[in-house]
């Protein structure tokens, strides 16, 4: 049976004492009719692809067709190496993270939407850096990638991830929860700490709306992907100490399609509201279009 | 439900899965669909593919598709300069009827397909031509049109039994009862072109395609 909401999840690990994402990989073996071992294998690409991104976008200044973004990552790089971050090395490895990778995107290069190409950065940051820190093995961050996919997958079920239909919650906001989950299992957590943690990801940033400015992936979105990755830090380590969201995910999720609905078409991708609207945004459109 | 993949992938060039990935996908459909060599398409692109492809590279990614472009391909980026004997353009239109990232695809004004980018790079082709159907590039489909008449849904599947291949789903549409109808069929393996022959000598089929997965 095909496991369609979070608490049907939350029940087959328990019944069948299994983590997160033996039970993805498996249901991915299943559907693909393959095994075990070549979606793994499938997975492992991506996680590689992700780490060549963030190389690439460490290295990289080339700014965007705007002229606006491209170099925010080297100036993070910058001040860390003269000064470091009051918040340690970790901290450091998923903001430039995050900033590398959604910077490499803009550029047109190469990424692995997840679940989206504008929230590219931030499962990635999270994985790779934590991944990094704590000297855990290829093998877990493939686990780790495995369960954010989970989480993503049991969204998606549910709403379409775009910000043209539900906003940046459904981009950035979801991306999120996936590494919110993904981090606490490499931090050990369980099954409940995994979805709690994906829970209080979510939950925190329903609402969120996607108005870029003249309609590119760069602003607010590059700068967003560290603010999402540190974001879901937060709820890994309140999920991690045993804190619950009073709300369970799958309703939360609901919340998310409902809140989609009501937000205004304007706050959607149009580029028809919001930030993209304002005074500084309607100059920078008029200055584009002289080029 | 759908694959881990859906949310952990493509492995793409940026910057948006629904307006760049997703472009690049309607634009292998509709190659796909066409299969013939072409020289002109052009490109109505809907409501938010419209107001904001520019800066997505949704018309970059679009051509590149119908070019065959696969969506990590770093050429995209450049495509305008790559491309010289195809003539290509634009039009940009608002219909809130339709999904917010919508294009028509008309290529050597001789067949029209109309898709939706669902988003993460999921897409779906709605109609072909004026015919509805859902594809959404995930299975190998035999596509045909033929006149509104009984029996034909039976002399179809009882081809494709014969090559002992799974359907996994069975569509038809027509115009009017009698008029010109549709049929697509979802297969769980691909049929090869033996299979396309013997579907077109049915009598009163007039256009039998075998649309390829994509990748």
């Amino acid at each position: 049976m095909a496991i369609l909401s979070f608490s049907e999840l939350e029940a087959r690990c328990n019944e069948q004492n299994k983590a997160v994402y033996e039970i993805a990989q498996e249901e991915e073996a299943l559907l693909s009719e393959t095994e075990v071992n070549v979606v793994r294998i499938k997975v492992l690409e991506d996680l590689l692809a992700m780490k060549e991104a963030v190389k690439s976008g460490l290295t990289s200044t080339e700014k965007a067709v705007s002229g606006w973004c491209g170099d925010d990552c080297a100036k993070l790089l910058y001040r860390y190496k003269s000064n470091g971050s009051l918040f340690g090395t970790v901290f450091e490895k998923i903001t430039e993270y995050a900033i590398a990778t959604a910077e490499e995107n803009l550029r047109m290069g190469r990424i692995v939407a997840c679940p989206t190409a504008g929230s590219c950065g931030i499962v990635p940051s999270v994985i790779i850096a934590a991944g990094e820190e704590r000297k855990i093995s290829e093998s877990e961050q493939i686990n780790a990638l495995l369960t954010a996919g989970m989480i993503g997958l049991l969204i998606s079920n549910k709403v379409q991830l775009a910000g043209a239909v539900a906003g940046c919650q459904a981009e950035c906001g979801v991306a999120s929860a996936m590494a919110a989950g993904a981090l606490s299992q490499m931090l050990g957590g369980g099954v409940r700490e995994v979805i709690q943690a994906s829970a209080l990801a979510l939950k925190n940033i329903l609402g969120l709306t996607c108005d870029p400015v003249c309609g590119l992936v760069e602003v607010p979105c590059i700068k967003r992907n560290a603010f999402l990755a540190v974001h879901a830090v937060t709820a890994a380590e309140l999920a991690l100490c045993g804190v619950e969201s009073k709300i369970p995910m799958d309703e939360i999720v609901d919340t998310l399609k409902i809140t989609g609905q009501l937000m205004s078409p304007l706050l959607k991708e149009t580029s028809l509201g919001g930030l993209a609207k304002t005074k500084t945004a309607q100059e920078l459109e008029k200055k584009l279009f002289k080029k | 439900m759908n694959s881990l993949f859906s949310v952990i992938s493509p492995i793409m060039v940026g910057p948006s899965s629904s307006h760049t990935a997703g472009a690049v996908r309607l634009g292998l459909m509709a190659r796909n669909i066409y299969k013939n060599d072409f020289s002109k398409v052009k490109f109505v692109l809907y409501n938010s593919f419209a107001t904001t492809g520019f800066g997505h590279g949704t018309d970059k990614g679009l051509l590149a598709g119908v070019l065959g472009y696969t969506v990590d391909d770093s050429g995209i980026k450049n495509i305008f300069d790559i491309v010289k004997d195809v003539d290509y353009s634009y039009e940009y239109a608002e219909d809130i009827s339709r999904h917010p990232n919508s294009v028509d695809i008309i290529i050597d004004n001789k067949m029209t397909i109309s898709g939706d980018s669902v988003g993460a790079g999921e897409i779906r082709i709605n109609s072909i031509n004026g015919f509805s159907v859902s594809l959404n590039g995930n299975y190998d489909t035999l596509l045909l049109m033929y006149k509104d008449k009984p029996g034909m849904i039976s002399k179809v599947s009882d081809i494709i039994q014969k090559q002992r291949i799974n359907i996994a789903s069975l569509h038809c549409d027509r115009s009017a009862k009698g008029g010109t109808a549709s049929m697509y069929l979802a297969l769980d393996v691909p049929v090869g072109e033996d299979v396309v022959e013997k579907v077109k000598a049915i009598s009163d089929v007039s256009f039998v395609t075998n649309i390829r997965k994509l990748k």
